[in-house]
């Protein structure tokens, strides 16, 4: 037995050095460079600063007081603003829909299976690929959406959907809800299938009619499979990175955490002030994981 | 009001087909346009042509990204099976003192927002002279194929029955021979979804590429079309890039579509029993 165990962490040691060299190392240096004024051009060259990066107070000889830092700059709270409006409403949207499209899936009909394989296309889709085929769909001049949109008299005249401040977040939105519908769909599905058909005949023979039967039996009983399913597309859309730096750049009414994280990090040379806002974001993340992990104990359990 | 309901509800599967399938379809019927066809909003190709699909692999770079694509998805999938398909027999079968502790810190890790490693690993790639080299990549992808192989290959060889295991233990066998001779023969299906998922997470992959690639020799195929341009910002090359993208996502829907079902359960081991 001992010899067994001596083996399993044999047989772990790999695994366990490669996720603590590409994970645990690189967030505590992360960490650490937060801490310190670091640039890019020489990472060497730093000094210890404290809580610098994130407040700073400074005393002007005139008497004036100047407070700086990460948890002051608005840039950095419209970000995190963004996200988590980004988060909410795309994970709300693709609930819904996820829900409305596993429902479908789960009716018997001819050509099922062609349907579940046409709803696999957008997850199969490069998030890249369809930031740009989503671009130029909605592109302001030539854009097929317009040029629809003109006909049907549903607008006057062109939008340029992923420039103007009134529409970024939305074109993000859409694009982002029709790549990951998919994913929530199929989850659902996967928990609907796994029901046992005889509690809902049960209720059919008791009078219940198909409202009552979805609210009253079919969402209690997948609730926790679907709340798996929400939690981890929440914590994957706060850390969005791809689609808004490729389908919206440079925009300030949607970027998110990320975005700031890494322009202040490689483009603005301001490596350390964007290692504090990586750390903030992982400690938002992790409190948030924390939070759901214990709040979902039961349902995670549940789902089983 | 039967046939009223079922008119409605194929009209719901109609809808949905559409969405899913139109953006795609848009896409291969842009990347065969050319001149000024492509700023006419038509739903098919007039005159279809493989211009832009030639301009495309006849510059050259773009061969380069797809094959960088191919050997850093490829290494990744090779690497994080190994690692993981040794990790799943011990975390599955191995009873020892902070197993359950150490599943959950792997999945933890999966939930790393990827920038919270940037920094650290930008030092750490430098440090080892990586910068603008796949092993890079190749190393830094390991943070999101390997906590989700290692997940779902435990929770695989969990199920599998013990008795063929015992046998070979009485029999006098070592670990090493139980996993190579009777775990990974009957691991197939489970090793064919994880790696196929480890591989599009590897293809689809754009910070870490962006960031620790500087030349377009070194880039993989994300970023090569993110970065696609014209010469000025008013003549962005869309049938170019469109070309590119099919070249891109064919064969991603070709294998999703023929191994559909594993992906699915896959996902939803990787998700709901996750």
């Amino acid at each position: 037995m001992r010899q067994r165990v001596r083996s399993a962490w044999l047989f772990l040691a790999p695994m366990l050095l490669v996720l603590a060299a590409a994970a645990g190392w690189p967030l505590a240096r992360t960490v650490y460079f937060s801490f310190t004024d670091a640039s890019l051009s020489d990472l060497d060259a730093r000094q210890w600063v404290g809580f610098a990066n994130y407040v700073s107070v400074l005393r002007m000889p005139s008497g004036r007081v100047i407070y700086d830092g990460l948890l002051l700059d608005p840039v950095w709270w419209g970000a995190v603003w963004n996200t988590v409006r980004f988060a909410v409403v795309s994970v709300t949207c693709e609930t819904i829909l996820g829900m409305v499209v596993a429902l479908v899936l789960n009716a018997e009909f001819p050509g099922r299976g062609i349907v579940r394989a046409a709803i696999l296309i957008p997850w199969a889709v490069p998030t890249i690929v369809s930031a740009k085929m989503w671009q130029w769909m909605l592109n302001d001049q030539f854009g097929i959406i317009n040029v629809v949109l003109i006909n049907l008299g549903l607008i006057d005249h062109k939008i340029a959907w992923t420039a103007s401040a009134d529409t970024a977040m939305a074109a993000v939105l859409i694009v982002d809800i029709w790549k990951t519908t998919p994913f929530m769909a199929l989850l659902i599905l996967a928990a609907l299938q796994m029901l046992p058909r005889e509690i809902i005949e049960v209720a059919r023979l008791d009078g219940a009619n198909p409202w009552q039967i979805f609210w009253r039996v079919t969402v209690p009983l997948i609730r926790p499979a679907v709340m798996v399913a929400v939690i981890f597309r929440a914590l994957d859309a706060l850390r969005i990175f791809d689609l808004i730096y490729v389908l919206t750049p440079n925009n300030a009414h949607t970027k998110s955490m990320s975005v700031f994280a890494r322009e202040n990090l490689f483009e603005f040379d301001k490596f350390a002030y964007g290692s504090a806002a990586s750390t903030l974001l992982f400690l938002i993340l992790a409190l948030l994981t924390i939070l759901t992990i214990r709040i979902g104990r039961i349902s995670l359990e549940g789902g089983r | 009001m039967w046939l009223l309901k079922r008119i409605a509800f194929y009209l719901l599967i109609g809808a949905i087909v559409l969405i899913a399938v139109f953006p795609f379809y848009y896409a291969i019927v842009t990347s065969l346009k050319s001149g000024t066809a492509l700023f006419q909003a038509d739903p098919w190709p007039k005159a279809p042509s493989l211009g832009n699909y030639r301009n495309v692999l006849a510059e050259g770079a773009f061969v380069h990204n797809l094959l960088n694509s191919l050997v850093v998805s490829g290494a990744v999938v090779a690497l994080s099976l190994f690692l993981g398909v040794t990790a799943a027999y011990a975390l599955a079968r191995i009873r020892f003192r902070g197993r359950s502790a150490l599943l959950f810190a792997i999945l933890w890790v999966s939930m790393f927002p990827q920038v919270a490693v940037l920094a650290g690993l930008f030092e750490l790639v430098r440090m080892f002279g990586l910068y603008n080299s796949l092993f890079a990549l190749i190393f830094s992808y390991m943070i999101f194929t390997l906590p989700f192989t290692v997940w779902v290959l435990t929770a695989f060889v969990r199920d599998l029955p013990v008795e063929v295991e015992e046998a070979a233990i009485l029999d006098g066998a070592t670990p090493w021979i139980i996993i190579t001779r009777i775990f990974l023969p009957l691991m197939w299906p489970a090793l064919a979804t994880t790696g196929l998922l480890a591989f599009i997470g590897a293809w689809n992959e754009f910070l870490f590429a962006l960031t620790f690639t500087s030349n377009d020799a070194r880039r993989t195929v994300p970023v090569a079309i993110a970065l696609l341009s014209g010469n000025s910002q008013f003549e962005i090359p869309w049938g170019n890039i469109m070309a590119a993208s099919v070249i891109v996502t064919v064969p991603l829907v070709v294998l999703v579509l023929i191994f559909q079902r594993k992906i699915v359960s896959g996902l939803t081991a990787g998700g709901v029993k996750g």
